[in-house]
């Protein structure tokens, strides 16, 4: 038996390994000790359920990021700021040929509630979606408590610039972010800044480096310094990016250090276009008809760097502007 | 060596890691495999790369999107004074094992017109308050606050900056020279 509570559907009892399932428009969610199975109207599919919840944890976290997240080749979400599409083989060239492919476009905060319900519930306690897999226990087995502070954690977005009064502040042993472990060899000092009165809201700087080597996730771009549209978000990465975002603008990543590579594919069809290797220094964009996925042998840092303006996917999808960033 | 508790598996990682930043004298550069695709779609540079053939201070971009820009700068000696009618944001990427200096006034009266996009040059040195400064090593990010002239000043050997702004005059657009083409 289905009962609704806060919008979200799912079933009064849990099923014999513990573990609630959930519906959303036509689509049903159910998991066991080692896999998780979705349902649509033409189809059904199974994931892994550490890929899943890994997946679902970035889904939740970006409140559905820019664009697509792919939670694999068949399952995912397309943002449309407001609204959001949640798909099946929609970016699977065999499944449309098949007309096997499914989406339905429902309001946000009602996916939200649902995606969120189950990542609270299908989270053990001994597994933490965020972290890398040196850093946490395993997703499977029988339901076995819950994680709900490890899923719960709020994205860092500064207004203006971590460190400015008033804003996001810098990590700290004291504010429980201590240096994780493949960064113990970041210098950990502080900017020096000399502040005549009156500016103190207006001299500020930071380490940028040492608060990254703070983080306690991965894959979970950040806001540190905002230049209206024009948001820095860095993030740390370890192993690998557990969605292939598919996009909808252009973005640029910036390899603060270390190596990442990328494999790059059609956004729409699957085909490998590119592979990108990233050392520290690097610039790449990722061009607006793409989808990729990251992987870093070392946990390293990135900045990730996005426009926000709100009419870029519309100007791309129109062909209004280009799905590369420069001509040249 | 360590190892990781059993409930992560139990896995064996090294006792120490080593993070690789790049600097103008050490960087190595990764780059595009094309296997159905334009390396140009990709605009792949490296900003020590760019830095180590530019002149001290030129603002080279080496990401655009829209009207946004990434610059990297040569930091090297004592800059000209510059102002944004938006904020800015500095990164010091390679220090040179020194500090970069951040010199920030408030000038009397607005220098860089309401409502222009990117740096602007100023042609003599700012009458107004001393705001303070900042010493910037490496990984550090400073505010260049809207409507403050600001200056670097970089002794010893080149450093590195990464600016976080709005394409202008002084942004130099060399992406046939920077980025790789094939």
């Amino acid at each position: 038996m289905t009962i609704q509570i806060d919008n979200v559907h799912q079933s009064e009892e849990a099923n014999a390994d513990g573990y609630r399932e959930f519906a959303l428009g036509e689509f049903t969610f159910k998991r066991d000790e080692f896999f998780v199975y979705i349902g649509w109207p033409t189809g059904e599919h199974m994931m892994s359920a550490d890929s899943f919840l890994r997946a679902l944890q970035r889904d939740v976290a970006w409140d559905f990021f820019y664009g697509i997240v792919n939670f694999d080749g068949v399952f995912g979400t397309l943002n449309h700021y407001g609204t959001v599409d949640i798909f099946a083989g929609r970016f699977n060239e065999s499944y449309r040929k098949a007309e096997l492919d499914y989406s339905e476009n429902m309001e946000t905060p009602r996916i939200r509630a649902t995606f969120e319900a189950i990542l609270d519930d299908w989270t053990n306690e001994s597994f933490d979606p965020f972290a890398s897999p040196h850093e946490t226990g395993s997703a499977f087995g029988l339901k076995n408590g819950s994680n709900t502070a490890a899923v719960t954690r709020q994205r860092v977005a500064a207004d203006r610039m971590v460190g400015v009064p008033g804003d996001e502040q810098v990590r700290s042993d004291d504010s429980g972010y201590p240096v994780n472990r493949m960064f113990a060899d970041v210098d950990q000092s502080e900017p020096v800044i000399e502040v005549e009165p009156g500016f103190e809201d207006e001299v500020a700087a930071f380490s940028l480096f040492a608060y990254l080597s703070r983080s306690n996730v991965t894959w979970n771009p950040s806001v540190v310094s905002v230049c209206k549209d024009s948001l820095a978000c860095p993030t740390t990465e370890e192993y690998i990016l557990p969605i292939i975002h598919g996009n909808d603008r252009v973005e640029w990543f910036v390899q603060l250090s270390d190596q990442i590579t990328w494999e790059v594919e059609d956004r729409d069809t699957g085909a490998v276009r590119a592979r990108v290797t990233m050392r520290a220094g690097d610039v790449s964009a990722m061009p607006a008809d793409i989808r990729h996925q990251g992987y870093s042998p070392k946990r390293s840092m990135l900045l990730v760097w996005e426009n926000n303006s709100e009419k870029i996917p519309e100007a791309i999808a129109s062909g209004k502007a280009p799905t590369y960033p420069i001509e040249f | 060596m360590t190892t990781t508790r059993k409930a992560q598996g139990g896995a064996v990682q090294r006792a120490n890691y080593t993070t690789v930043f790049g600097s103008l004298a050490d960087h190595q550069k990764g780059g595009v495999e094309l296997i159905a695709d334009d390396a140009r779609h990709y605009a792949f540079s490296n900003i020590f790369d760019v830095a180590s053939k530019a002149i001290a201070w030129d603002r080279v971009a080496v990401a655009k999107n829209w009207e946004y820009v990434l610059e990297t700068i040569r930091a090297e000696g004592t800059s000209p004074w510059y102002a944004a009618a938006h904020d800015e944001f500095a990164i010091c990427m390679d220090d040179g094992d020194a500090e970069v200096l951040v010199e920030l006034v408030k000038p009397d009266s607005p220098v860089a017109p309401e409502g222009s996009e990117g740096a602007v040059l100023l042609h003599t040195e700012p009458v107004g308050r001393p705001m303070g400064r900042i010493h910037l090593k490496r990984g550090h990010q400073a505010l260049l606050p809207k409507g403050a002239a600001y200056r670097f000043v970089k002794q010893g050997a080149a450093g590195v900056l990464l600016i976080q702004t709005i394409g202008g005059a002084l942004t130099q657009y060399r992406w046939a020279d920077i980025c790789q083409t094939v």
